[in-house]
């Protein structure tokens, strides 16, 4: 059965299973290999996106099931304004490691201050929490988020 | 002769001055100096023999390569290496890039690529002198090349910001200008380096090099790979270590649209597919019989028993000093305590994969390795041709930690990709990929102290038991029933000890591949040097930073660090109920660190570590920035081992999955990492293990602290803790 479904703001075609988790869509039939695998359960959030501006774990979730909802990645986070402002952030606190789970974290933190301009540390915790990062990062992904809320208060 | 990559130390004095560098013309016009990189006391270098396996190249564009074999992941070495040539050559930062070693190519292969590999902390250790030499050394060819253009003397120009500079005439000309005819220069036969204090990019904070592609998805990781008409597969192992496919009905897999094959190996069942969904569905669908194999029975029990006993008989003795078993039978006190450590899986954020086209008389693999030429070589093998027909393209590594060191996942994938027409990725699930990790060793500890009247240690004895891994990974490593890497934390403590005995019996647990984790060695011994030194000073009645001071005469770099840290920390200042502080100290991979861990215990017998005070000298720092990181990234790698870290063993197979029943630190409880750093001129430590290996007594005695229980079988048990209703 065939799917069409919104990624970025373009329409694709896809001819998949309709319980085939998203994940698997984005990274082996369309080669937008930015969202990553990492528990396959939900247990980790490497392979977060957005679908209608929620983040969401896209290994569980069935491309029968989006419909018409629009789904964001990692490769056009940065053309929404809380994403830029999260990747500048990162990039200025120098977050990244290994880098394997930052997609998923810059998916979840973008989320987050998209919804919320200026998290508090529990609300940071709360959001976050889904993300595992092996390399331990988290010290420096809870001060980049507060760096990037500052650039709202800034109205920048 | 081999290289052992293990006894890496600070000093280079085995470095030798004749043929550090060669010099040559690159293609295209420009100049390639090629260098050796110790790892290790390369027997290459110190006999004299010239065997490169770095090489430098200046282009006409003026931007220079260094192509070399430690690979970044995550660790910052791609920043921190072109540091070491940048302040010598004087050129801005970003005129350095860095690339992988390819292995395939004939310029790289020489005895020293046979361990082509990262890990053991080394790369800022093994490149400290000799990438400075070489920046140096290219700097001086380049304006020598300069001055005879001008028809002036060189020592009347000067080098800054990537150009050569005659300041009487006002003449500059840039390197890439240069680089053709500094390639006929003679290559110095000696260079004087930087004084610390002239040093201009080492020590200040660097930005990292290699990020920007790690925030917009576009950084390309191993399992990213993607030869056009690649198919997916995933497979399932036999669950008991040493087991066989016994029946297979893959009726319902062929059902599964987008399948396309189905892979039988003897120990092993893969699917192969158009995408990892239909592949994983597909696997889901087989009805897989298992043989159990020899190890049907094996249990985490079991291997604890069998160490347990090793450390009864005689082992390889590691370190003796004076009479310990008189000491301790003279002792006013004597104290005893046996410690176990579990197995760990790495648990990498990038699950385990390998992508292989294998074709006719050639292999094609792309792979995120820390071990290049290991997977060169054990491909080959296992696909039947020379390592010179097998091409390996290296990628990003989405966590190391000792798990990409090793090419079994290389091996198994080239396994089915014979039976595969055109390339394969092949993905492990999480699952797979924790039942079916080289763990980090399970070890047992059997420990002992006598103290004199003032509670002061005047022997120690420890009898140890455990796998070697590099009696496996790296066979002329293990000699006379030792090896420098189980020892390491164990041996040569900073503390006074006037008896010391330290043994060691290897023995590998049946069934359970073990391999290197992060911190290696030392995330055994420190936990145990650590906890029984802790365990001596609560015996004596003595404060736990006062106790180790007293025993620090021969080691001040270990005092200051253990004065700093307590200091920070705000040591012996009062806490409230259920709270403690734990001090640690240990001089591993050449550098000093102590750390003092503040946790809380609740009733239940929780932990919650909040925050964790570092003081470090790794002498001299080359980027700020990335010891605080690597501290932080560290102390919560530890962290986690520490609270949960525990691979079990039941009917010879991992009972842990996922992260579920494998758990992970998350960000609500990360601890805050203060890090402190002593300002030192000493050749630079290693940095990336040491946090991690440290942690873990420090949290112990934190527990131990607040609770007056002592931990000695890792990880956090809270019904231990848990206080009675």
């Amino acid at each position: 059965m065939a799917f069409t479904i919104n990624i970025n703001g373009t329409s694709h075609g896809i001819d998949v299973d309709g319980d085939t988790p998203l994940l698997w869509v984005l990274r082996d039939v369309l080669g937008m290999t930015g969202t990553k695998f990492g528990c396959g359960a939900a247990l980790c959030g490497a392979c977060t996106v957005h679908i209608d501006g929620v983040a969401t774990r896209s290994c569980i979730t069935s491309i029968d099931s989006i419909d018409k909802s629009v789904v964001t990645t990692i490769e056009a986070i940065g053309a929404t304004v809380s994403g830029a402002k999260i990747q500048k952030a990162w990039l200025d606190r120098e977050v990244v490691q290994c880098g394997y789970c930052q997609s998923g974290q810059i998916m979840s933190a973008s989320a987050l201050l998209a919804s919320n301009p200026h998290p508090s540390d529990t609300d940071i915790d709360d959001a976050m929490s889904g993300n595992i990062c092996r390399c331990g990062t988290y010290v420096r992904i809870r001060e980049a988020i507060k760096l990037a809320a500052q650039t709202n208060a800034k109205g920048g | 002769m081999m290289v052992d990559r293990i006894a890496v130390r600070s000093d280079d004095a085995s470095l030798s001055r004749r043929g550090f560098l060669a010099g040559s013309a690159a293609l295209g016009g420009g100049l390639v100096l090629s260098l050796s990189l110790p790892f290790g006391q390369s027997e290459a270098v110190a006999s004299g023999d010239f065997a490169p396996n770095a090489f430098i190249r200046i282009g006409s564009d003026g931007q220079v390569v260094l192509t070399m074999p430690y690979v970044e992941m995550g660790q910052g070495t791609y920043t921190s290496i072109p540091m070491l040539i940048a302040e010598e050559l004087e050129v801005n930062l970003k005129q350095v890039r860095l690339e992988h070693a390819p292995p395939n190519e004939k310029l790289y292969a020489n005895p020293l690529l046979g361990v082509q590999a990262t890990g053991n902390s080394n790369a800022m250790r093994g490149g400290w002198k000799p990438l400075r030499e070489a920046g140096a050394a290219a700097r001086i060819m380049l304006t020598a090349a300069a001055a005879r253009r001008w028809s002036v003397d060189p020592k009347s120009c000067r080098a800054r910001d990537g150009e050569v500079i005659h300041d009487s005439s006002g003449r500059r000309l840039k390197y890439g200008e240069l680089a053709a005819d500094a390639a006929q220069m003679a290559v110095p036969e000696s260079v004087t380096l930087k004084r610390p204090e002239d040093f201009r990019l080492i020590g200040t904070p660097a930005k990292r090099l290699d990020v920007s592609g790690k925030v917009n998805g576009t950084a390309r990781y191993g399992i990213d790979a993607r030869p056009p008409g690649v198919k997916i597969a995933t497979l399932a192992q036999s669950p008991a270590f040493g087991g066989r496919v016994k029946n297979l009905d893959d009726t319902a897999a062929w059902a599964v649209k987008g399948v396309r094959q189905i892979v039988r190996l003897d120990d092993a069942v893969a699917v192969v597919a158009d995408h990892m969904g239909a592949a994983k569905k597909g696997l889901e669908a087989l009805k897989i019989e298992w043989d159990d194999g020899p190890h049907a029975s094996l249990s985490s029990e079991m291997v604890g028993r069998e160490l347990e006993q090793a450390t009864l008989g005689s082992g390889a003795v590691a370190q003796n000093i004076g009479d310990s078993d008189k000491a301790i039978a003279e002792a006013t006190t004597k104290v005893e305590a046996a410690y176990h450590l579990p197995f760990l899986a790495h648990a990498t954020m990038e699950p385990m994969n390998c992508t292989v086209h294998f074709r006719k008389g050639e292999c094609e693999i792309w792979v995120g390795t820390q071990a290049i030429v290991r997977v060169q070589t054990m491909a080959a093998e296992a696909a039947g041709l020379t390592p010179e027909n097998v091409i390996v393209h290296n990628h990003l590594i989405g966590g190391g930690f000792g798990r990409r060191l090793e090419a079994d996942c290389a091996v198994r994938a080239v396994q089915i990709a014979k039976y595969v027409e055109g390339p394969v990725k092949v993905v492990w699930t999480r699952e797979e990929d924790i039942q079916h990790d080289m763990y980090r060793p399970y070890w047992f500890d059997r420990i002992s102290a006598g103290l004199d009247g003032q509670g002061r240690p005047v022997a120690w004895k420890n009898r140890f038991a455990g796998p070697s891994v590099i009696a496996r990974w790296l066979p002329p490593g293990f000699r006379d029933g030792l090896d420098p890497d189980s020892t390491e934390g164990a041996i040569d403590l900073v503390y006074d000890l006037p008896n010391f005995h330290v043994q060691f019996s290897r023995v590998e647990p049946p069934g359970i591949p073990t391999g290197f984790w992060r911190s290696v060695g030392p995330s055994h011994n420190a936990f145990v040097t650590e906890s029984f030194i802790d365990e001596l000073a609560a015996t004596a009645k003595q404060d736990a930073v006062a106790y180790r001071r007293e025993l620090l005469g021969k080691s001040p770099r270990a005092k200051a660090v253990l004065d700093l840290a307590a200091e920070k920390s705000g040591w012996g200042q009062a806490l409230p109920k259920g709270r403690g502080r734990g001090v640690a100290l240990q001089f591993v991979f050449g550098s000093y660190m102590a750390q003092v861990a503040e946790v809380e215990v609740s009733k239940e017998g929780n932990v919650r570590v909040h925050r964790v005070v570092c003081a470090m000298d790794c002498g001299t720092v080359i980027n700020p920035d990335t010891v605080q990181a690597q501290l932080q990234s560290g102390v919560i790698f530890g962290t986690t081992a520490a609270l949960y870290g525990e691979i079990t063993l039941k009917n010879g197979r991992v009972e842990q999955t996922n992260f579920d029943t494998y758990q992970m630190l998350r960000m609500n409880e990360a601890p805050a990492v203060d890090v402190h750093i002593v300002k030192s001129t000493e050749p630079p430590g290693g940095m990336g293990e040491t946090g991690t290996s440290l942690i873990v007594p420090a949290i112990s005695n934190a527990i131990f602290a607040a609770t007056g229980k002592r931990l000695r079988k890792m990880p956090v048990d809270s019904n231990f803790l848990k206080q009675p209703a």
